[in-house]
């Protein structure tokens, strides 16, 4: 009876669908909906109390959420270009490499197996101004310094990016990687032969030919961009002083600590908008590259 | 002759140089791993050391408070690992079942408003874990599946769906559409045609998807850490805070759990190495 009435691709989908409704959908238009009011965990009755966008006027005239935000761009911007150039980096020295590849390839996949918030407590350690590797290191190498790498503001930032790109280059690496093993030999020989300079045949060959596999990395990682919040949550919370405070991590502040929610789900949306543009930026600039070399489909 | 040798020269300058980069870029990958594993075996004492100890002394001391149970210092980690294991497992399971006849039916069949409905649930893999775990928090209270394996587990399938969906799908789509029907016209049902033909070409991108959904399961932490309140369903991510005090970390502890938890993803991708980067690529790429 149900393959009378649907489809078989929408009965094909229905789990699919039913799942993320229950577990994503419902949650998501709850918040919306408490989003416009004063609701707060420790008193239930404020959630019937309707406020209009009273909470979004107050986190769009709020400097310290617009320092967050304007933060969090910048830091996810700096991290995406650096994972990138690292990336293309690391695949163009592993290319080069004629023995032991599948060891090397194996290690480079190392940072993918871990958490998030292993990494953050990682470079936590790490980064420690008393016991940490990296000032233990240099105070033994001559240096008379303590860097205070997680209480400095600047130099927080540096260790949160450290962290980030040392956790998620792999991506880009590894895709990059299996982009220059698909590459056809012949178009770079020619290239040779007509006397390309390697960075010309590097920049007319091999660059647009891995163009469809960056994109993918870039989906992919803007897929869970906002997983920086375990590595932030953990090595800074935020501080010192906000100065390495995101959008993620103010939120889970104003929802979980200062028990706001209503304000804390406000902003929410906002940063689930500014995921939503990501992806829909980067799915867009794919199927644009796969289109470029044919696959398109 | 000279130009040879300054030729030779400058490939031989080439060469060291790659070298030296090769190595330094190893080494800034595995030494911070290898520091969380080495320091697990050293004794708290030599870890807050002043002025440091760069010659390791071998303890098992973590390792043994970490088993001992909860009464003595240590964390159960017995629990979180179990936690840790139904909770993975399962929801791979399910999410791979799903996601599969999602990206079946994605690859199969033609219909209306198809990439939005496509583009659509990828969007949902996309909302930042934090943003959901408010709202969530709230629901799953209300409902009364908070703190438990069921809650945990359902989150992570919605999550591992989407990105499961994008990889089967590319690879249904790489198998041609003759090989079913000559299954059905031998006799095959659909429902066979699919397990018995399609399914085992598609093996190696299900297997990177499932690894996908794995790791994901396994590392997560901004929904557990607030869906999970008890030693009964507290997983490994959300374990490692135990280690935490108001101003202190037990490094040494934390390491020894850390290694607990890399270990058995460790062994999971070595074993399906191969597949994962296949998945990626076919899947991605070609999809």
């Amino acid at each position: 009876m149900l393959r009378r009435r649907f489809p078989e691709w929408f009965v094909l989908l229905l789990p699919a669908i039913i799942v993320i409704a229950a577990v994503v959908l419902i949650p998501l238009i709850f918040s919306l909906y408490s989003s416009f009011t004063p609701y707060k965990l420790t008193r239930p009755s404020t959630l019937w109390t309707w406020v209009g966008t009273y909470n979004y006027e107050k986190i769009l005239t709020d400097a310290k959420f617009w320092a967050a935000f304007g933060r969090t761009v910048l830091f996810l911007t700096i991290v995406l270009n650096l994972e990138l150039v690292l990336g293309l980096g690391i695949a163009l020295l592993m290319n080069k490499v004629t023995w032991g590849q599948r060891t090397l390839r194996t290690i480079l996949m190392f940072p993918m197996m871990f958490s998030p918030i292993l990494v953050g407590f990682q470079f936590k350690f790490i980064f420690n101004d008393n016991i940490g590797l990296v000032n233990n290191a240099l105070q033994s190498m001559g240096f008379n310094v303590a860097l205070p790498w997680l209480v400095d503001g600047k130099l927080a930032m540096f260790s949160i990016i450290f962290a980030e790109v040392w956790m998620s280059t792999s991506v880009f690496a590894i895709l990059i990687l299996a982009g220059l093993f698909a590459m056809p030999r012949d178009p770079l020989e020619a290239a040779k032969v007509d006397g390309c300079t390697p960075w010309q045949s590097f920049r007319h060959i091999t660059l647009p030919f891995l163009m469809p596999f960056i994109f993918i990395a870039m989906t992919i990682r803007s897929l869970d961009v906002a997983r920086a919040y375990d590595i932030v949550q953990i090595m800074t919370g935020g501080g010192p002083a906000r100065r390495t405070e995101l959008l993620w991590t103010l939120m889970s502040r104003t929802g979980y600590v200062d028990a706001r929610m209503g304000l804390a789900n406000a902003m929410g949306y906002v940063s689930i908008l500014l995921s939503i543009v990501f992806t829909i930026y980067f799915f867009h600039k794919l199927s644009a590259a796969r289109a470029q070399i044919g696959m398109g489909g | 002759m000279d130009r040879n040798q300054t030729h030779r020269n400058r490939k031989r300058a080439l060469k060291t140089l790659h070298f030296i980069a090769l190595f330094a870029t190893m080494s800034v990958i595995c030494i911070p791993g290898l520091w969380i594993v080495l320091n697990s075996f050293r004794p708290t004492v030599e870890i807050m050391a002043k002025p440091p100890i760069w010659t390791p002394t071998f303890t098992l001391d973590h390792y043994r408070a970490m088993f001992s149970g909860a009464g003595e210092g240590g964390v159960p980690v017995f629990s979180y690992f179990r936690n840790s294991l139904i909770v993975s497992v399962v929801s791979t399971a399910i999410a791979i079942l799903i996601g599969m006849s999602g990206g079946y039916a994605f690859a199969r069949y033609r219909f209306k408003g198809k990439a939005g409905y496509f583009v659509g649930l990828m969007l949902f893999r996309a909302v930042p874990g934090v943003a959901l775990s408010l709202p969530l928090f709230i629901v799953f209270a209300k409902v009364g599946i908070i703190d438990t394996h069921f809650g945990l587990i359902l989150v992570y399938v919605a999550l591992n769906v989407p990105f499961t969906i994008w990889l089967t799908d590319g690879f249904f789509r790489q198998i041609p559409k003759e090989l079913h029907e000559a299954a059905e016209i031998d006799g095959c049902t659909r429902w066979q045609a699919f397990w018995k033909v399609e399914f085992p070409v598609a093996r190696s991108g299900v297997a990177s998807a499932a690894i996908f959904a794995f790791l994901t399961s396994w590392n997560e932490f901004a929904l557990a850490s607030q869906l999970t309140r008890s030693v009964g369903s507290k997983t490994m991510p959300v374990g490692l805070l135990d280690f935490t005090a108001e101003f202190t970390i037990n490094w040494g502890g934390m390491c020894a759990l850390a290694v607990l938890m890399i270990v058995p993803a460790l062994i999971l991708t070595f074993i399906v190495q191969k597949h994962l980067i296949a998945g990626l690529t076919f899947g991605g790429v070609k999809g």
